[in-house]
């Protein structure tokens, strides 16, 4: 084991590396690029054997590692934000080949308008698709992930792909020191895929991807993924506790911190929450009794681990850094539909949405919206969902919109 | 062509690879040169599909293939390729598979695919020398979904997004050279009622390496508008007129396989296709077959 100062996306490379993967299938998006960028210089030098192709688009990219996999190697592939949106077809339709790889996903906002900074909406739009999701808050976690990610997917009573989620810049560009598993141990815990019957040999002629006619057969192949899906809740946590007896660190699919006596739990996923825990032991040092849970399995949802959680609080303040326009916050509504109707239910269940497009979230802001829950809880009364936005935000913006406006007239005066 | 297996048609497969009864339509001039091909290229293959008329043939759990099958998208049926053959190349690098174990990489896709939405993929799968073969089942139009128009359609035919006097207004893309401009290890185009001349087109593709990519002109009784039982003329007629020319790209030249030695006029093609009847009736558009019979002396003229 030996620990090194790596960003996020080196960490995903790292993970790569230690998962001993065959094959990557490439396309470059900021903030994802230093991942490829590594892994082909290693494979170029001889570091990892197998080898990495650059495809002309992130659509052919899913195409080509759900194709590999499917043929019976070990894949791995990255992308970002609008990548993710153009391979979305190929998302939907490899989960249904039931060919387990991994895909690190650097979450970026979409447009428009065009940014290149992070939030959640990319990765939660592949949430319906097949693909486990799994969320990362810091640079150890990737590295710990994608081995963990690789044994979820490989397991044959699971067999679906899996994004691993890391926040573009927040942590993709974030240094951090991370414990490298060795790699005879990673071997260990993670040894080479067998694809069993997953391939395609002039011996064993096998169709893939076929068409069905009718809603039965339909019904009966979207169900056996969903159905695999559900087992990875129980297949984690076996995983789970594999990897801390190999490695000392546990992940779990939900980390509860300082929940157990809480009244407010923030529900948050990914780096931000980090910002959140710092939150947690201010208020708590103030005499708030204040926790965060953080989902790191999204999907499948672990509901029964959400419900145990979050029971014995009085109010929840989910935090989303996503937002399904017309509707709200994504895991807001998770949150909701996994708990509604469970008795021990925290009575109140608030939404925020903020961190959207890089936007940071301020230490002031959390204390604003932990105080807002426990007025909640006092009135009995859930309030509506909150975009966070600050009156200096908002100056800035009439700012730029004036100097916009200026130095038009002033050109249309020189017309 | 001087190595070939098949110097006449008695010399071509006696045995026949591809299953029956498929969901194809009844003439399909697609599935005639799939069986062509198939019989050839021999059951050591993979099937890359794109969405087309030919995604029926593998419906659950029924295939006609004795080989394998991958149903892709419409886009990207030859990134699917690559993933394969990259996977199958780690594989027998490494040791981890028998080398008879291997397969040749067949992309199978219609023209709606491969001169559109799936040329960005096949470009680039040809510009990294990806090892496999593309096979185009060309019947001008998207066929599947009622024949509407693609890319592939010829200039004046009716589809069902076409329906006015003068029929589709564009030109049919020239598929064949912009493949032959990447300098691929083999481009070709054949028909299925010009079985030796297929066959052996397949045969040199099969002995070459790289990307080697085949155009099949599929005469399609439901689309073009005709009885099923003149599938094969309507081909044989398609190079008699010179309408579409057989025609080979290897190692840098063009080269015509089938030279007509009289041409026959273009409207001996086009009358016996209910798409091309509004040039006939209710009076014959005498300018539109004119421009038509142009095109393709012109083509002539300049090879």
């Amino acid at each position: 084991m030996s620990r090194e100062l790596l960003t996020g996306n080196g960490a995903a490379a790292w993970g790569a590396r230690l998962a001993e993967v065959d094959y990557v299938p490439a396309f470059p998006i900021t903030p994802q690029t230093e991942i490829i960028e590594t892994l082909a210089n290693w494979f170029e030098s001889g570091e990892m054997p197998g080898r990495l192709v650059t495809l002309e688009s992130e659509h052919s990219m899913i195409t080509a590692a759900g194709a590999a996999a499917a043929t019976g190697v070990r894949v791995f592939t990255a992308t970002s934000s609008q990548g993710l949106l153009y391979g979305m077809e190929m998302i939907f339709s490899v989960a249904g080949w039931r060919a387990p790889f991994v895909l690190v996903n650097v979450s970026r906002g979409l447009g428009t308008p065009t940014t290149l900074e992070s939030d959640h909406t990319d990765v939660l739009a592949a949430r319906d698709s097949g693909f486990l999701q799994l969320h990362c808050a810091t640079c150890q976690e990737v590295v710990d992930t994608i081995l963990m990610a690789y044994r979820i997917a490989e397991d044959t009573r699971i067999r679906l792909p899996v994004i691993v989620n890391l926040d573009g810049f927040y942590l993709s560009f974030t240094r951090e020191p991370v414990e490298l598993p060795d790699p005879a141990l990673a071997r260990r815990f993670l040894p080479p895929f067998d694809a069993q019957n997953l391939r395609f040999r002039a011996s064993a002629p096998t169709s893939q991807g076929v068409a069905v006619l009718g809603g039965s057969p339909y019904s009966y192949f979207r169900y056996q993924a969903h159905l695999a899906s559900l087992r990875a809740i129980e297949v984690y946590d076996e995983v789970a506790d594999e990897f801390e007896a190999a490695f000392g660190r546990r992940h779990e699919a939900i980390e509860a911190y300082r929940c157990e006596d809480a009244d407010i739990l923030f529900v948050m996923i990914g780096s931000f929450a980090t910002k959140a825990k710092a939150a947690v032991d201010q208020l708590r040092e103030a005499g708030w009794r204040v926790g965060l849970a953080r989902i790191r399995l999204l999907r499948p949802l672990p509901v029964d681990a959400l419900r145990r959680v979050t029971s014995g609080a009085r109010g929840l303040a989910v935090i989303d850094q996503n937002l399904s326009m017309g509707q709200g916050g994504v895991l807001h509504s998770e949150v909701a539909s996994a708990l509604y109707g469970h008795p021990k239910a925290p009575p109140i269940l608030a939404s925020f949405i903020g961190g959207l497009g890089g936007r940071d979230i301020s230490p002031e802001e959390l204390y604003e919206i932990a105080a807002e829950t426990r007025k909640a809880i006092d009135e009995g009364r859930s309030p509506l969902p909150r975009l966070l936005f600050t009156r200096d935000e908002l100056r800035e913006i009439r700012k730029l919109q004036a100097i916009a406006e200026v130095e038009r007239n002033e050109l249309e005066v020189k017309r | 062509m001087n190595e070939t297996a098949f110097k006449r048609m008695k010399d071509l497969p006696s045995t026949h690879l591809l299953g029956t009864g498929t969901p194809m339509c009844a003439g399909c001039g697609g599935l005639i040169a799939l069986h062509e091909i198939y019989d050839v290229l021999g059951p050591k293959s993979v099937f890359v599909n794109a969405a087309g008329c030919m995604t029926l043939l593998s419906v659950f759990p029924f295939t006609p293939f004795r080989s394998s099958w991958l149903y892709t998208s419409m886009a990207s049926a030859p990134a699917g390729a690559q993933g394969v053959r990259d996977a199958l190349d780690i594989l027998l690098e490494q040791g981890r598979m028998p080398p008879e174990d291997d397969l040749d990489v067949v992309v199978l896709t219609g023209d709606g695919s491969a001169y559109g939405m799936g040329l960005s993929s096949t470009s680039s799968a040809i510009e990294r020398g990806l090892d496999f073969l593309y096979i185009c089942y060309d019947n001008e139009g998207y066929g599947n979904t009622g024949h509407q128009a693609s890319g592939a359609t010829p200039h004046a035919a009716k589809t069902s997004t076409t329906r006015g006097p003068g029929g589709f207004s564009g030109y049919k893309k020239d598929l064949f050279s912009i493949w032959a401009a990447h300098q691929p290890a083999y481009v070709a185009t054949v028909i299925g009622s010009e079985p030796l001349d297929l066959a052996r087109k397949i045969e040199k593709a099969k002995s070459l390496r790289g990307p080697r990519l085949i155009i099949a002109l599929a005469p399609c009784p439901t689309g073009w508008e005709f009885e099923p039982r003149d599938s094969i003329e309507i081909g044989q007629l398609a190079v008699k007129t010179g309408i579409w020319p057989l025609k080979e790209y290897v190692d840098g030249s063009v080269a015509h396989t089938v030279v007509p030695r009289r041409r026959a006029p273009v409207e001996q093609y086009l009358e016996k296709q209910g798409r091309f009847a509004h040039l006939f009736h209710p009076q014959r558009n005498d300018r539109l077959l004119a421009e038509l019979q142009a095109r393709v002396d012109g083509y002539w003229d300049s090879v």
